[in-house]
């Protein structure tokens, strides 16, 4: 290392920092050259507000790709926000540390398994159970919420332990030396005083299941609908650009480009509010 | 001693590149058709073992990306399976090597076993959407098509004819996930290629028209589309030699063992 000198130690490990800055940059610059041109030239109501996706006519409306997304994605906080935050809070407050350290990592482990495997089990067991009990294809908007909704388990539990171990121990013990009970204290002092961390959770989460690709392809059905019920089969952008990118030419790709734009700007969109409820917390303490 | 390894282990991984990819081998590449990758890859396999200075590389991606690739030079040899070669591919010379069937095909619990072509035209576009409108159980069709680009849908709506896709069809993107779609589904219909047929789907009649190779070959079941190998410029050296070895006897009866058709 003398070799080299603190100088430029410092030198390269900034490069290295900016090296995936630039890939960020790069990346967002492609996908926005790529796209931009088409939804200026196809016109921006037309592409957002048309449910018209008949790219073999020329015609490019990814209305219910948005909204598909935007149900598969609620869907999912539904099923995936409740059970990761009671999760968390049962393994933060009830659980005795030493147990909570093996279950925790076993539930990051999960976010281990590849997406492929979720969407295989998503058609072989769940679709199968949905279409014998509820009718539809079973193929659904309600599946891909399911799968999505445990992938983003293991991204809204351990951010959420997070968030309320960060809850300094002498909050609870006020409260419990006030005469409140355990679960008194967890919802009325714990969850308040974690809440901004939990709700990044969530986000994150969500930021997680818009842009979960495979899965919903395998499990969702992917045709072009609006849906009228959860057991309507549906396509989400991040789909509609993985079916038809190895097939598309010309202004079909670009269409796919512009779609990669819309699911860039909501996925930023996210972010930022999840940054922006990060720090509130950071302020907080 | 960890420089050492890591020189070591540069100049092995250097020397299997060059092994690797040395030896002055030709090599080929083909790209495109998924329905007839699988048998390009069996065909080549075999023209490498008889022609082993010959190296082939086998891609999917699709008849599109086929015929992108053989104008990009991306692949010397682009696979498209259409009915009506598009026009981005008027510069390319263009081989029929096989012909394949497109089966219609729905779950063999299914009792329905021949459709008309104007009934799967309706059931394809919604106008028919119960089983029991066709002769089957009182349930609702679900209608399993592929994604816009491929070439057995594109095949598939030409022949048809007048197909506008109902909204509400599930959409799979490849062959095989319309076999795993319509297997596990009692009440769905699709269509796949027809080499890929088996015990777990039913292929239903068309025109009272059975879907196997003889009714095919006989020129009885409609539903049929040419394969093509597509080469930018003429056919000569080792491409030519490789699409003559697929045209032999030898290579058709490969095509034919495995379900698809012969060119001729």
């Amino acid at each position: 290392m003398k070799l080299i000198g603190e100088k430029g130690v410092k030198r390269i490990l900034m490069a290295t920092a900016f090296s995936a800055i630039s890939a960020l940059l790069l990346i967002a610059l492609f996908i926005i050259n790529e796209g931009l041109p088409f939804i200026f030239k196809y016109g921006i109501k037309e592409f957002l507000f048309s449910s018209d996706w008949q790219p073999h006519l020329g015609k490019f409306g990814i209305y219910p790709m948005i909204v598909a997304s935007l149900w598969v994605t609620l869907g999912a906080m539904i099923v995936g926000a409740p059970l990761g935050v009671a999760g968390a809070l049962f393994l933060s407050e009830y659980v005795p540390k030493s147990v909570m350290n093996i279950i925790k990592p076993a539930i990051e482990l999960l976010a281990a398994i590849p997406s492929v495997v979720y969407g295989f089990i998503g058609v072989m067991v769940l679709a199968p159970i949905i279409r014998e009990n509820f009718g539809g294809p079973g193929l659904s908007l309600l599946a891909a919420s399911i799968i999505l909704g445990i992938m983003i388990l293991p991204t809204v539990i351990s951010i959420s332990i997070d968030s309320i171990l960060a809850v300094p121990q002498s909050y609870r013990e006020g409260s419990l030396a006030l005469g409140a009970t355990t679960w008194q204290t967890i919802h009325m002092v714990t969850v308040k005083a974690s809440r901004s961390g939990i709700i990044a959770s969530i986000i994150l989460g969500m930021g997680r299941a818009i842009g979960e690709t495979m899965a919903v392809i395998m499990v969702a059905g992917n045709s072009v609908n609006i849906p009228h019920s959860p057991l309507d089969s549906v396509r989400t952008l991040t789909a509609n650009i993985a079916l038809e990118m190895s097939y598309a030419t010309g202004l079909h790709r670009q269409a796919l480009f512009a779609t990669g734009v819309i699911l860039f700007i909501v996925i930023i969109i996210l972010n930022s509010i999840a940054s922006v409820a990060i720090r509130k917390r950071m302020v907080k303490r | 001693m960890i420089r050492n390894s890591l020189l070591l282990s540069l100049i092995l991984i250097v020397s299997l590149m060059v092994w690797g990819c040395g030896k002055g081998k030709t090599s080929l590449t083909l790209a495109g058709s998924t329905a007839f990758q699988p048998f390009a890859e069996k065909l080549a396999d075999q023209y490498m073992t008889s022609h082993p200075e010959v190296a082939i590389t086998v891609q999917g991606g699709g008849s599109a990306v086929g015929i992108q690739s053989a104008n990009s030079g991306a692949a010397q040899i682009g696979m498209a399976d259409l009915v009506k070669l598009p026009e981005e591919a008027k510069d390319l010379t263009a081989t029929v090597v096989a012909q394949d069937g497109i089966a219609v095909v729905v779950n063999p619990q299914n009792k329905v076993v021949n459709l008309s072509t104007d009934q799967v035209r309706d059931i394809f576009n919604g106008k028919i959407k119960n089983w029991k409108e066709v002769g089957g159980n009182d349930v609702p069709i679900t209608v399993v098509s592929r994604e816009a680009g491929s070439g057995t849908r594109s095949s598939f709506e030409q022949i048809v004819g007048n197909i506008n896709l109902k909204k509400d069809a599930l959409i799979q993107d490849s062959n095989g996930t319309i076999r795993e779609t319509v297997a596990n589904d009692a009440n769905s219909i699709g269509y796949l290629s027809h080499g890929l047929i088996n015990e777990k789907i039913k292929a239903l009649k068309v025109d009272d028209q059975d879907c196997t190779t003889e009714s095919i070959v006989a020129g009885n079941y409609k539903l049929v589309r040419p394969i093509f190998l597509l080469v930018k410029g003429n056919l000569q050296g080792e491409i030519k030699n490789f699409i003559d070895y697929i045209l032999s006897d030898e290579g058709q009866k490969t095509i034919k063992a495995d379900g698809l058709l012969p060119a001729k």
